[in-house]
C-alpha cells in the first residue's frame, strides 16, 4: 500500500502541493485527475521519487520512502512523451532497467534479450525490436516506453498523461488495452490526467485535484453522481450551473423554485449545478426554467440543444432524445430540473 | 510561392551571379593566392619551408595547444551546458552571459588581460616569480589564452540542443536504475554526440588558428613560444613569402578539412534532429 502524509510543495511562492494525504491500495488502478497547474503531475513526481516534497512523507508498504532517490524504489514510470532513448533499438530500450544493474544481479545479455522480447510480446510488438523510436508510431512508442518500464519488475506503475500525445481514435484502444492489462497483472498503477472521460473509463478510483489540495476522492460513478465540492462538479462531466436562493429550503431561480431535492440546504445564495441529461421538458408547470434555443448538434445519441436563459450569460445545454426533431434557434422552450446538486459556497462561472 | 516560380527571374539570376562574384573575389581568390604563392618557387621551396626547425617546433606547439584547449573546452563545456541548460539555479544567466564573453571581447584585450595578472609586473607577477613559474611568454600562457578564446565553441553548441532535449531521457534512465555516471554515458552522451563533435571542430579550428590573444601572450620567441599564425606573422614580415605561405597554407588546409567534416556533421546533425520529432 501506498501512503502520502501530508506533502506538500511549493516552487517559489506558487503552493503546487498543500497538505496532501493519500492512499493507494494494493493492486488499484488510481487516476490523479485534475486541470494543468493543479499539482497531479508533481504529485506523481514526488510519487517516483524525481522530485521531493518540502514537509510530509511517503511510504511503499509501510517503509518510509519518502528520501530514497527514484533509482531505489522499484517504480516504472512511463513518461508524458515516452522519453525513449533514441539511439538504442527497441530491444535495448527495453532491456536498459536490467543492462544498468550492478555487475553482481546483472543478468547475462542473452537473458536480457529473451527477457526483453517477452515483454515486447506482452505489449503487442513482437517483431519490431530490431526498430529505433523514429520509426514507430506514437502508440507503438508508448507501449516501448510500457515495457522498458515493466522491465525492472517495480512494485508501483506511474504514468504521466499516458495518452496526451496521441489521436483520438489510437487513444481509444490503447486504453481499452491498457486496462486489460491491468487487470491481468494486477500491478498497482496511478495515472495522471486531464480527461476526465479517461479517468472515468480506467481508474478503479479517481483522485479529483485542483490549486494543489485533493478535492475529492472517490470510484468513478461517486465522482460522476455525487460531486463533494463545487470544483468537482463543474470539472467532471458537462455541467449547467444556474446561480439560485434557497428561500426556506427551496432553491430560486429568479423568483422560480426550482422543483430538486434540496434538504437541509441553509438558506443564502447558492449554486444549483445539472447534467444535461438530468432535465425534462415540461412547458407551464411552476419550477421549470425557460429557455431560448441558440443551437443543436448531435452527440451520440442525442442532441445536445444549446440555449439562452435569461440573466445567464453561460449557455445551458441539454440533451434531447433524437428520436424527437431538435429543435430550432430561436425556439423557446422551458425544462424541468430532475436531478442537482447545490453548492452553497459555488461562484457561477460568467 | 512554390521555388520554381523564381527559376526564370531576372533577379534570381542577378542575385546568384551577384553572390558568386562576392564569394570568388572575397573567399575563393585569397585561397588560391595562398596555395599560388606558396607553390610560387615550385614544391622544394614548399616542403623545404615546412620542414626547417622552426616551422616544425610551430606546428608541434600549435599542435601540443590545441590538444590541451580543446579537451579542456569539452570538459568546460559540457559541464556549463549541463548546468544551464538541466537545471535552474540562481546566476544562470549571469553564467550564460560569461559564456559569450569570449566572444564579445577584442582577443588582444583577452591577452592583455593575462599579462596583467601573470606578467613579471602583473598581481600574481612576485608570487608567480618566487615559485619560478613562468606562464606569460611562455606555453601555459599561450594555453591560458587560447582556452579563453574558444571556451565558448562547445557550451554554445550544447546549450540549445541539451535544453530542447530536456531532462526527461535523464529521468528515464534514473528511474530504471541506472547510475547518475551510467546515464551520463549511454544516455546523454550520445543523444549530443553530433552537436559535441560539430563544437569540438569549430573549437579546435579557432585554437589552432588564433593570433590577437595568443600574439600578446607569447613573446614571439622562434622555436619555443611560436605557434602556427606566430611563425606565418614572423616569415612574412621579414619578407620571406613563399615560407610565409607555404605555412599558411596548412591553416588553409586545416580550414577546408573543416568546412568538409562540418558539412558531414551538419548532415548527420539533421538528420538526427529530422528524426527525432514526438
Amino acid at each position: 500500500m501506498i501512503k502520502l502524509n501530508g506533502i506538500s510543495k511549493h516552487f517559489g511562492s506558487f503552493a503546487a502541493l498543500n497538505d496532501i494525504n493519500l492512499e493507494v491500495r494494493d493492486g488499484e488502478f488510481l487516476a490523479l485527475l485534475g486541470p494543468s497547474g493543479s499539482g497531479k503531475t508533481t504529485l506523481l513526481r514526488i510519487i517516483a521519487g524525481l522530485a521531493f516534497p518540502e514537509a510530509g512523507s511517503v511510504s511503499f508498504n509501510g517503509e518510509d520512502v519518502t528520501d530514497l532517490k527514484v533509482a531505489d524504489r522499484k517504480v516504472g514510470f512511463v513518461f508524458q512523451h515516452y522519453a525513449l532513448f533514441r539511439h538504442m533499438n527497441v530491444l535495448d530500450n527495453v532491456g536498459f532497467g536490467l543492462s544498468v544493474r550492478p555487475r553482481r544481479h546483472r543478468p547475462p545479455k542473452a537473458e536480457i534479450r529473451a527477457r526483453a522480447r517477452e515483454l515486447l510480446d506482452l505489449v503487442q510488438l513482437n517483431g519490431l525490436g530490431d526498430r529505433y523510436p523514429a520509426q514507430l508510431s506514437g502508440g507503438q512508442r508508448q507501449r516501448v516506453a510500457l515495457a522498458r518500464a515493466l522491465a525492472v519488475e517495480p512494485q508501483l506503475l506511474l504514468l504521466d498523461e499516458p495518452f496526451g500525445a496521441l489521436d483520438a481514435k489510437v487513444r481509444k484502444e490503447l486504453r481499452r488495452w491498457l486496462r486489460q492489462l491491468h487487470e491481468q497483472m494486477k500491478l498497482t498503477s496511478i495515472f495522471v490526467t486531464h480527461d476526465q472521460e479517461e479517468a472515468l473509463e480506467l481508474a478503479d478510483r479517481v483522485v479529483v485535484m485542483n490549486d494543489g489540495v485533493i478535492e475529492q476522492i472517490g470510484t468513478p460513478d461517486e465522482v460522476y453522481m455525487a460531486p463533494g465540492t463545487s470544483f468537482v462538479s463543474g470539472f467532471v462531466g458537462d455541467t449547467n450551473s444556474l446561480p439560485v436562493t434557497v428561500i426556506d429550503g427551496v432553491p430560486q431561480f429568479h423568483d422560480r423554485p426550482i422543483a430538486v431535492d434540496a434538504e437541509g440546504a441553509a438558506d443564502g445564495p447558492a449554486r444549483l449545478d445539472f447534467r444535461p441529461h438530468d432535465v425534462v421538458l415540461d412547458c407551464d408547470e411552476t419550477g421549470a426554467v425557460p429557455m431560448v434555443v441558440t443551437g443543436a448538434y448531435r452527440m451520440g445519441g442525442n442532441w445536445r440543444v444549446e440555449g439562452a436563459v435569461s440573466g445567464l450569460s453561460r449557455v445551458i445545454e441539454i440533451d434531447f432524445a433524437t428520436d424527437r426533431v431538435p429543435p430550432k434557434p430561436g425556439q423557446r422552450l422551458a425544462f424541468r430540473v430532475t436531478r442537482a446538486r447545490l453548492f452553497p459556497d459555488g461562484k457561477v462561472r460568467p | 510561392m512554390s521555388a520554381s516560380a523564381y527559376r526564370k527571374s531576372g533577379a534570381a539570376h542577378a542575385l546568384i551571379l551577384i553572390a558568386l562574384a562576392f564569394i570568388s573575389l572575397f573567399l575563393l581568390l585569397p585561397l588560391i593566392t595562398v596555395f599560388a604563392q606558396a607553390l610560387a618557387k615550385g614544391f622544394d621551396a614548399y616542403r623545404t619551408a615546412l620542414v626547417e626547425p622552426d616551422a616544425i617546433a610551430a606546428i608541434k606547439l600549435t599542435l601540443t595547444v590545441a590538444a590541451i584547449s580543446v579537451p579542456l573546452n569539452v570538459v568546460f563545456g559540457i559541464a556549463a551546458a549541463w548546468s544551464i541548460a538541466k537545471f535552474d539555479f540562481p546566476g544562470k544567466s549571469v553564467l550564460v552571459t560569461f559564456i559569450d564573453l569570449p566572444f564579445s571581447v577584442s582577443p588582444v584585450v583577452a591577452g592583455l588581460v593575462y599579462v596583467l595578472l601573470f606578467g613579471m609586473q602583473g598581481w600574481l607577477g612576485p608570487w608567480l616569480r618566487e615559485y619560478d613559474i613562468q606562464i606569460i611568454f611562455a606555453v601555459p600562457g599561450i594555453v591560458l589564452a587560447t582556452v579563453f578564446v574558444t571556451f565558448p565553441f562547445v557550451a554554445r553548441e550544447l546549450i540549445p540542443l541539451m535544453a530542447e532535449q530536456g531532462r526527461d531521457d535523464e529521468e528515464a534512465a534514473l528511474s530504471l536504475g541506472a547510475s547518475g555516471f551510467q546515464t551520463f554515458l549511454r544516455v546523454t552522451l550520445p543523444n549530443i554526440r553530433w552537436g559535441l563533435l560539430y563544437g569540438v571542430l569549430l573549437c579546435n579550428a579557432r585554437a589552432m588558428g588564433e593570433f590577437g590573444a595568443v600574439s600578446v601572450v607569447s613573446g614571439h620567441l622562434r622555436g619555443l613560444t611560436n605557434t602556427v599564425p606566430l611563425h606565418v606573422e614572423i616569415l612574412y614580415n621579414e619578407y620571406n613569402f613563399v615560407a610565409a605561405f607555404a605555412v599558411a597554407s596548412l591553416l588553409a588546409m586545416l580550414a577546408l578539412l573543416t568546412l568538409v567534416l562540418k558539412s558531414i556533421l551538419e548532415r548527420r546533425f539533421d538528420y538526427q534532429h529530422g528524426s527525432v520529432g514526438h
